[in-house]
This record gives structure tokens, sequence and C-alpha cells, in this order.
């Protein structure tokens, strides 16, 4: 009995870890049969968990360094202000004074609509725009025709999303061929989603067959 | 008082730190500095404010006793044996917290990502129907993107990874840019319109 027992369990059967994630695997995938306590119970630890992984991280990669470590340590004490908008932003929790809350938000929504200014024109925008200023006569036919793909699809596209003029005539014939590059460039993205999500399968097959059961090596 | 004030904090913040882009010098480099290290504490603080959220909603639905409240206990005793351990221990490689991102936290991610592998594969169904000339147009470029980009579409036949280059290369990159462009030009007006007080709508309702 025993000697069946050892064939098994996997020689590293003591490993805690392994089995704790190998049941948290088979609870998640058992939601393929249908809706379970089993999931519901991986679902909302998991929930938790993340939740709980995102509190540690923010409190020793942003709050340590960069307000705990700047009062105490290096006596910065304008860094009391931040601290104060923090605690303004954990009034949203209490009913009566959750409108104190709009202060820290307001900051925030400020900072990121300044950097998103610059950061979407100078990172997208332009960047974009010059990257699709390409010869249309590069003395090769061929990349001469692909530059010509690359600006009318620019072009067309863009002319897609522009909904002052209303999508009909010469202008509806350009948008349409703008939708034709965008599905092109959405079958694409699925693509990559789809293999993307085959490969995380692949790895937890890997794990439930080889970490756990040991029954491929890797 | 309180919207015109938080409006002005809007103004402050995002024209300190357009001044510190333009004029990166003294004293914009120094307000524009510091008011990116005020926004990373901020940005912290807001997550808290979400745990706490999570917190306060299944706090309530366990004093309820509402439908499914046990399950909101382990959702409870996650975020916080996670968040104790982390804190006090640390969150270095051979932490509890560490042992508990390897066991509990990233199998599970892993997972959960992993299962819309079988329900993308219904949705692929849905889509590669082809009912219309723009869903045919999104099959093709799937199926060439995906056997272009795995060894066995190369076995099958060869030309598979050239029309999947040229796909990304060129229609794909063609899409893109127009995405990344109407969008960057949305976020921009969208925050040009903040700044200057025309979209309060980050500041809610009363």
């Amino acid at each position: 009995m025993v000697t069946n027992l050892a064939i098994v369990l996997p020689a590293n059967s003591d490993n805690i870890g392994i089995w704790i994630a190998a049941f948290l695997t088979l609870c998640i995938y058992s939601f393929l049969y249908k809706d379970n306590p089993f999931y519901k119970f991986a679902e909302y630890l998991f929930v938790g968990v993340s939740a709980g992984y995102w509190v540690a991280r923010q409190y020793h990669n942003s709050l340590i360094p960069n307000l705990w470590n700047k009062l105490v340590i290096d006596h910065n004490f304008l860094y009391i202000i931040p601290g104060l908008l923090g605690i303004m932003m954990l009034m949203r929790l209490i009913p009566g004074v959750a409108w104190i809350s709009r202060w820290a938000i307001s900051f925030v929504v400020g900072m990121s609509a300044g950097i998103n200014i610059i950061a979407n024109l100078q990172g997208n925008a332009i960047a974009q725009i010059r990257g699709s200023i390409v010869p249309l006569w590069s003395g090769d036919i061929l990349t001469s025709i692909y530059n010509w793909v690359l600006l009318i699809g620019v072009v067309c596209g863009l002319m897609y999303f522009f909904f002052s003029i209303e999508h009909k005539g010469f202008f509806g014939g350009v948008s349409r061929v703008g939708i034709w590059f965008l599905m092109v460039s959405f079958g694409a993205s699925f693509g990559y989603t789809i293999m993307a999500r085959i490969s995380l399968l692949i790895g937890r097959m890997q794990f439930l067959l080889g970490d756990w059961l040991q029954v491929i090596r890797m | 008082m309180k919207r015109e004030f938080p409006m002005l904090i809007t103004v402050i913040a995002g024209l300190g730190y357009l001044l510190f882009y333009f004029i990166p010098h003294w004293p914009f480099n120094l307000i524009g500095e510091m008011f990116q290290s005020w926004v990373i504490v901020i940005s912290a603080f807001a997550i808290l404010l979400g745990v706490g959220s999570l917190i306060k909603v299944h706090g309530d639905r366990i004093s309820r006793k509402t439908e499914g409240w046990p399950y909101s206990i382990i959702l409870l005793s996650g975020v916080f044996i996670t968040a104790i351990l982390g804190i006090w221990k640390g969150v270095d490689v051979g932490t509890p917290f560490d042992y508990i991102f390897r066991y509990f936290y990233s199998p599970m991610g892993s997972t959960m990502f992993s299962l819309l592998a079988f329900f993308i594969a219904s949705a692929a169904f849905r889509a590669f129907r082809a009912q219309s000339r723009e869903a045919t147009m999104l099959l093709v470029a799937a199926f060439f993107v995906m056997l272009g980009r795995v060894p066995i579409g190369e076995l099958i036949w060869e030309g598979f990874p050239k029309i999947a280059s040229w796909l990304m290369n060129f229609p794909t990159t063609a899409g893109q840019r127009a995405i990344m462009i109407g969008a960057a030009l949305g976020v921009v007006s969208t925050s040009i319109k903040i700044l200057i007080g025309i979209d309060k709508s980050y500041l809610g309702g009363d």
C-alpha cells in the first residue's frame, strides 16, 4: 500500500506550495464544467490576494521611499502635502466628508492631464505621423506599393474617426477603406490574443503534468 | 468652495507640469519634479482607497449575511493575510509574501487568463463565421497571423510567415497608427478641456 502511494505521489509531494497551486488551478478550471463553489472559492481568494498584494507593493515601492523616507530621513516637510492629500483621498470612504477627496483627485487629474498632453502628442500623435511619412517612390516597385498601402491605411483610418462630416459619398468610401484596415488590424490583435491565452494554457498544463504530477519532463 | 478649489488645484497641477516640460529651469524644474513625486504618493493612496472600498463592500456583505457571504470572508482573509505579511515581513524573495505570490497569486492569475483560451475559442467561432466583408477580413488576418507566427505554420507552407510579417508591417501598422493618432488627439483635447475647466465630470455630483 505504501509502495502504491509512493508511485501515486510525486517526489516533491512534500512541497505544499505546489499542491496548493495545483488545487487552486483545478478549482479555477472547474468553471469549464459550470459555476461551482470551488471556482467561487478560488475567484474570491484571487481577488483578495491581488488586493493585498497591491497594498504591500504600494507600501514598499511608493509610500516608504516617496513619503516616509522624504519626511523622516530627508526632513523634507513639503511632503506633508501629498501625505495629507492621500489621507483626503481616503475620506471618500466616509459618506459625510467624501467631497474632501476631490482635492486629491483634482491633483491627480490635473497632473495626468498635463502629462497626457505631452506624452500623447510626443509619443503617439507626432511620432506616428512622422513614421507614416514614407517615400511613395523608393526606386523599388514593391517597397513603393507597400508604402502606399501604409499611407492610404493611416489616412483612411483617420478619416473613419472624423465624425464632423457625414460618412457618405466619397468620404463614406474613404472611411469604408479605413474600416477594412482597422479590421485587419483587429484580426491581427485577435490572433495574438488567442496565441497569448493558448500559451498561458500550455504553461498551466506543463505545471500540472510536470511540476505537480511529474508525468512529463521539461 | 467644494468645486472651485479642486478646479484650481487641477489647473495648478496641470500647468505646473506643462511649465516644467517647456521651461526645465529653476523654479519650474523643482516644482515639476516635486509634483511628479507627489502624484506617486497620492496614486498609492488611490490604490489603498480601492482596497478600502473592497473591504467595506465585503464587510457589509458579511454583517448583513447576504447571499454568498462566506466567500467574502475568504476574500477579506486573502486581503489581510497578504497585506499584513507583505508589510510586516517584506516582499523580498524567500519571505511569506513571496510564497503567497508564487503559489497563490501567480498560478491563479495565469489560470484565470488561460481560462479565456476556451471562451475566446467560442468568440472566434462567432467572429469567424464571416458573415460580412469586414468579418472576413478579420478572419483572414487572424488566420494568417496565427499560422505565420508558430513553427507549424512554416511547416505547412513557408509562405505563411512572410504573409504574416507583411500583414503586421503594413495594413496592421496602418490601422494601429490610425487608432493611436486618433486616440492621442482625443486624449489631448480632453486634457485641455479639463485644464481650462470645460470638463468637470471628474468632480462628480453635488
